[in-house]
C-alpha cells in the first residue's frame, strides 16, 4: 500500500501497522491508512470498531504500542496533543470542548492567545479570526457568547479553533452525530471549501450516506483493523460499505420459527422523559396529555410518549441512530432515571419501584456499556456474578454474601457460557471483551428473568462470542423470555427480532416486520428520511 | 501462586520499599537540620533507661496507636466508597465531650456505664456525620467542603461546651477547663497485667496500658466482617469501584452515602474514648487534637483495610512516641512529622504503582493461561 504512494505527492498522513492494546482487549490491530493531501478521507466502522482509539493515537492522546505515524512524509511520535498540533493536526471532537460562558473569540484563542505587553491582543485575534472565517466560509459572530449558539455554530467555532492553531489536517470525529440535515449540508459545504484551500480532512463516521456524499477516499475499519481502503469512485453503494463494516462472513442471526405467545410479559405505556430534569406531572392529568402539553410548550423530550408491549417468547427490536432516546428508555425501565408513564412486568405495575426491586422481580439487564454499567473491572469474576444479585440466591445468605455458592455458580456460568478464563478468582479486567460479555449474559440469564433488556449485546465482541450470545438469546426466547433488543447492528436487529420499532428523537415512529425489511429501508426510518407509519 | 496472595505480596513489597525510601529521605532532612541520622534512628528505639521508663514508653506507644487505629478505620469506611470524610476530626471531638458529659451525669454498674458512654459517643459522631451526608444526597453538597466547615463548627462548639454548659468544677490552680469528672464505674480497666506476663514493671503514666485496646481490636474485626463478608459491604465495594454499575445493579447510592457516612462518623465518635475512659476521666480543654486528620494518613497508609490500618497506626504511634527521646538526642522532634509525611506520600505512590503492576500481571497471567486467543483473528485487508 505504501509503495505506490511514492509516485504521487507525499501523503498527508500515513499510518503503518498501528496496534494498541488495552487491558483485556486489542483496540487497534495493524491499522494501515494513507490519506492524500487536499482530500476528505472518511474512516468508517461500527461503534466499537476502534475508530476513536485510532483518532486518539493520531492526535497524540494515546501512544500506539506498535507501528509508525508519518505526517507529510516525516515520521513523528506524539507525546501529547500539543505535539500533534505542532505538526498541523487539529481535532474537532464529537462532544464540543467549549467554554459556554466565554465569547466565540475567547474560545477560539483560548490557550493560544495573542498578547501585547502581556495583555490579550483582541484586535489581532479578531483580525485573524475574520480572515480565517472569510477564507473558509465559516461565518461566526466573534462577540457572541457560546452558550447562545446553536449546535451548528458551535461546531464552526470548534473548526475555527483548530484552524486558528494552524492546523492543515483536520480530524472530525462523528461531526454529524449532533446535527440536523440542513446543518449537515452546511458542514459539508464548509469541508469542501477547506479542501479547496488545500487542507486535508479526516472524517470519522458510521453514517454511510453522508460518507458517500463527502468523502474522496474511504477506509473501512472492522474489529480494530483496517479491512478495506478505496477511492470514493470505486464504491457503488452504501450496502457495499455496510457489508465491509459488518463483515459479510458473519453468521446471520436468524431466528427460526416464531415463539411469540399471547401472554403479555412486559408493558410500557406513555413513557415520557423531559430533557431538563424530571418534574412531577400535575395530579389528575393523564401522562399523554401532560406529554402533549410539554410538547406544546416546546420542552425537549428525551422520550416522548413511548408505549409498547412485549409478549413471552418475543424479541422486540428497537432500531435507531444512537442518541435518539435509547439510553433513556433503558434507564427509565431500570428505574435509574425518573420518568412519567407506566411500566408493568406481567400484571404488576412497577413504575414506582426502585431498581433493586425491579431486578428482583425478574428484569435482566445487559447494559450497552459493559465497563461502565456491567462490571466491576477490579473485582473477581465471582464478585461480578454477585453484582445485581446481591439480594438473591445463590449469592445471598441472610445478611451475608454466600461466597462459596457464588463461586460455584460462577463456575457454572464459565462452563455453560464458555467464558475463557483461568478461574473465577481472576479479575474481570483480565478477560477479553467477548468473554466479559458472555459472563454478563450468563449472569443476567441466571436470575431466571422474565424480561431481559439486551442493549448492544454483541458490541465489540469477537465473531465466536457473537454467535454464542445470539444462540443464548434465541434459546431464552424459545423458553418464553421476553426481550427488548437495542442494537446498532441492523442485521442483528432484523435477524433476531420478532417485531422492530424505530425510535427517532425520543418517539417510536414506525413498527416494522423484520421479515420484509431491508437494512436500507430501516436506515431510512431511523434517520427520519422515511416518515413513520405510526400516528404522532 | 494464587492471584490474591500475589497481590498481597506486591502490596507489602511496595510498602517496605516506601518506608526504606522514607528513611533515606528523612536522613537527608535530619542531616540538613544539623543532627545525625544515626542518633535520630537510635532514639526511635530508645524507650528509656529505667525499667519503669521502658514500660511507660511501650504503654505510651500502644495507647497512641489505639485512637489512630480507630481514626483510620473511620476514615477508611468513607474512602471505600470514594467519600472523603474529612470531618472525623470534628466528629470525634464533639462525640468525646458529649459522651464525657452524659457519662458524668449518672452512676451505674461499670459495664452499663461504659456501654452507655460508648453508645452515646458513637451516636453523636454518627449524627454529626449525618449532616454532610444529608446535604450531599439532597442538595449535592460536596462532602469534603461540608465536613471541613463542620469541623470548625464542632471545634468552636466543644470549646464553648467545655467552658459553658458542660463545664465541671475547676480545681484551684488548674488552667484547663474540664467536664465533670466521670464516676469510678466509667473508668475502663487497664491491661497492665500483660506487663506482668513478660516480667516487666507495670507502666504508671497515662493510666497504664489502656483497656480500650480490646475494644479497638473487636471494632477492627467487626469492620472487617461488615466490609468483606456482608451484602452491605459488597454494596460499599461496588459503589466504590464503579458507581454507575452499582446503580444499575440496584444499589441505592443515596442510602449508601448515608449509611457509609454515619458508620464512619459512628466509629469516629469512639476515637476520644480511650483517653477519657482510660486516663483523664473527663474531657478537658487540653484534649488530644488532630487525631482525625492523622486518621486520613493512617487510612491511606493502611490501604483502607483493617489489618493494614492496624500496622499503619502502630507505625505512626511508634514514630510519635519518639518525640521525647529525639529531643534528648539533640534531634528536632519535628523530624517525626517529616518522616510521617514522607511515608504517606511514598506509600500513596507505591500503592498506585503496585496496583497497576498487579493488574498488569493478572492480565498477562490470564492471557498466558488462555493462549493467544484474546487477539482478533481475522485480518483481511
Amino acid at each position: 500500500m505504501s509503495a505506490d504512494t511514492l509516485a504521487t505527492a507525499r501523503p498527508a498522513v500515513e499510518l503503518e501497522g498501528i496496534t494498541k492494546r488495552f487491558p483485556g482487549v486489542v483496540a487497534n490491530h495493524d491499522i494501515r491508512i494513507v490519506v492524500e493531501p487536499g482530500t476528505v478521507h472518511a474512516i468508517v466502522g461500527e461503534n466499537g470498531a476502534g475508530k476513536s482509539t485510532l483518532m486518539k493515537i493520531l492526535y497524540g492522546m494515546q501512544k500506539p504500542d506498535e507501528g509508525t505515524i508519518k505526517v507529510n512524509g516525516e515520521e513523528v511520535s506524539f507525546r501529547s496533543p500539543s505535539d500533534a498540533i505542532a505538526v498541523g493536526i487539529g481535532m474537532v471532537h464529537q462532544h464540543f470542548m467549549l467554554a459556554d460562558n466565554l465569547t466565540v473569540l475567547e474560545n477560539i484563542v483560548l490557550g493560544a492567545e495573542p498578547t501585547r505587553a502581556g495583555l490579550l491582543d483582541t484586535g489581532r485575534a479578531r483580525a485573524r479570526i475574520a480572515e480565517l472565517a472569510e477564507a473558509h466560509g465559516l461565518r461566526v459572530d466573534p462577540d457572541r457568547l457560546v452558550e447562545d449558539l446553536g449546535v451548528g455554530d458551535r461546531q464552526r467555532v470548534e473548526i475555527l479553533k483548530v484552524l486558528y492553531r494552524g492546523a492543515r489536517i483536520l480530524i472530525l470525529d462523528e461531526p454529524t452525530a449532533v446535527l440536523v440535515p440542513q446543518e449537515v449540508e452546511e458542514l459539508f459545504q464548509n469541508l469542501r471549501e477547506l479542501k479547496a484551500e488545500g487542507l486535508t480532512v479526516i472524517f470519522i463516521s458510521h453514517k454511510l450516506d453522508e460518507v458517500l456524499g463527502i468523502a474522496d477516499a474511504i477506509t473501512v475499519i472492522r474489529r480494530g483493523t483496517t479491512v478495506a481502503a478505496m477511492p470514493r469512485a470505486e464504491v457503488t453503494s452504501a450496502r457495499q460499505l455496510a457489508e465491509l463494516m459488518v463483515g459479510s462472513e458473519l453468521p446471520t442471526p436468524e431466528t427460526r420459527e416464531s415463539t411469540v405467545t399471547d401472554r403479555l410479559a412486559f408493558r410500557v405505556a406513555h413513557l415520557t422523559v423531559e430533557a431538563d430534569g424530571h418534574h412531577p406531572a400535575p395530579k389528575g392529568v393523564p401522562v399523554e396529555e401532560y406529554a402533549a402539553q410539554l410538547r406544546a410548550d416546546g420542552t425537549r423530550l428525551l422520550l416522548d410518549d413511548v408505549s409498547f408491549d412485549i409478549h413471552q417468547g418475543e424479541i422486540l427490536g428497537i432500531a435507531g441512530v444512537e442518541g435518539n432516546g435509547q439510553s433513556e428508555l433503558i434507564e427509565a425501565i431500570m428505574g435509574i432515571r425518573a420518568a412519567h408513564g407506566a411500566i408493568a412486568l406481567g400484571e404488576q405495575d412497577m413504575s414506582s419501584w426502585p431498581t433493586l426491586r425491579r431486578r428482583e422481580a425478574g428484569i435482566g439487564y445487559i447494559p450497552e456499556d459493559r465497563h461502565r454499567q456491567g462490571l466491576l473491572l477490579e473485582a473477581s469474576l465471582w464478585e461480578n456474578r454477585v453484582l445485581g444479585h446481591q439480594t438473591r440466591k445463590p449469592a445471598r445468605k441472610g445478611i451475608w454474601i454466600d461466597r462459596r455458592a457464588a463461586r460455584e455458580d460462577t463456575e457454572r456460568i464459565v462452563k455453560d457460557y464458555d467464558v475463557r478464563t483461568p478461574g473465577v478468582e481472576t479479575l474481570a479486567l483480565a478477560l477479553s471483551g467477548g468473554n466479559q460479555q458472555k459472563l454478563i449474559v450468563g449472569r443476567e440469564m441466571s436470575g431466571e428473568p422474565r424480561f431481559l433488556i439486551a442493549a448492544h449485546p454483541t458490541r465489540g465482541v469477537d465473531v465466536g462470542a457473537q454467535a454464542a450470545i445470539w444462540d443464548h438469546l434465541r434459546d431464552a426466547r424459545a423458553a418464553g423470555l421476553a426481550v427488548l433488543l437495542i442494537s446498532a447492528d441492523l442485521d442483528e436487529l432484523i435477524g433476531l427480532s420478532d417485531t422492530i420499532r424505530v425510535i427517532y428523537r425520543g418517539r417510536l415512529v414506525a413498527s416494522l416486520d423484520p421479515s420484509d425489511i431491508t437494512p436500507e429501508r430501516l436506515g431510512g426510518y431511523m434517520t427520519g428520511a422515511i416518515a413513520g407509519n405510526e400516528e404522532s | 501462586m494464587p492471584a490474591g496472595l500475589n497481590r498481597a505480596l506486591l502490596t507489602v513489597a511496595g510498602v517496605v520499599i516506601a518506608i526504606v525510601l522514607a528513611i533515606a529521605i528523612s536522613s537527608v532532612a535530619i542531616t540538613a537540620a544539623g543532627a545525625s541520622p544515626l542518633d535520630a534512628f537510635a532514639a526511635f528505639f530508645d524507650f528509656g533507661d529505667s525499667e519503669r521508663a521502658q514500660s511507660n514508653g511501650i504503654a505510651a506507644f500502644l495507647n497512641r496507636a489505639v485512637p489512630l487505629f480507630i481514626a483510620g478505620l473511620a476514615v477508611s469506611v468513607g474512602f471505600r466508597m470514594n467519600l472523603f470524610n474529612i470531618g472525623v476530626e470534628g466528629q470525634y471531638r464533639l462525640a468525646a465531650i458529649v459522651a464525657a458529659y452524659v457519662g458524668s451525669t449518672f452512676t451505674a454498674p461499670a459495664p452499663i456505664q461504659i456501654a452507655v458512654i460508648i453508645i452515646v459517643a458513637a451516636a453523636t459522631g454518627g449524627l454529626y456525620a449525618l449532616i454532610p451526608a444529608v446535604m450531599k444526597v439532597t442538595r449535592g453538597v460536596n462532602e469534603v467542603i461540608a465536613t471541613i466547615m463542620l469541623n470548625y463548627i464542632a471545634l468552636s462548639l466543644t470549646a464553648y461546651l467545655v467552658r459553658g454548659p458542660f463545664a465541671g468544677e475547676r480545681a484551684a490552680g488548674q488552667l484547663t477547663t474540664t467536664t465533670p469528672k466521670l464516676p469510678e464505674s466509667a473508668m475502663f480497666p487497664n491491661l497492665n497485667f500483660i506487663f506482668d506476663w513478660f516480667g516487666l514493671v507495670a507502666p504508671t503514666r497515662g493510666g497504664g496500658l489502656q483497656g480500650f485496646l480490646l475494644v479497638a481490636i473487636v471494632l477492627g474485626v467487626i469492620v472487617w466482617i461488615v466490609l468483606e463478608r456482608t451484602r452491605f459491604g459488597f454494596d460499599v465495594k461496588a459503589s466504590g469501584l464503579n458507581g454507575p454499575a452499582a446503580l444499575a445493579s440496584g444499589v441505592n447510592p443515596k442510602k449508601m452515602i448515608i449509611a457509609a457516612m454515619v458508620m464512619s462518623g459512628g466509629i469516629a465518635g469512639l476515637i476520644g474514648l480511650p483517653e477519657i475512659l482510660g486516663d483523664k476521666g473527663a474531657f478537658n480543654s487540653n484534649f488530644t487534637a488532630g487525631l482525625g486528620f492523622l486518621g486520613i494518613a493512617v487510612a491511606l497508609l493502611g490501604r483502607n483495610k483493617p489489618v493494614g490500618i492496624a500496622f499503619a497506626a502502630l507505625l505512626f504511634a511508634f514514630l510519635d512516641r519518639a518525640q521525647g527521646s529525639l529531643q534528648f538526642a539533640g534531634v528536632p522532634s519535628s523530624v517525626v512529622t517529616i518522616i510521617q509525611a514522607v511515608i504517606v506520600l511514598l506509600v500513596v505512590i507505591a500503592n498506585e504503582v503496585t496496583n497497576r503492576l498487579a493488574l498488569r500481571i493478572e492480565e498477562r497471567r490470564a492471557a498466558q493461561q488462555l493462549g493467544r486467543d484474546n487477539d482478533p483473528v481475522e485480518v483481511t485487508a
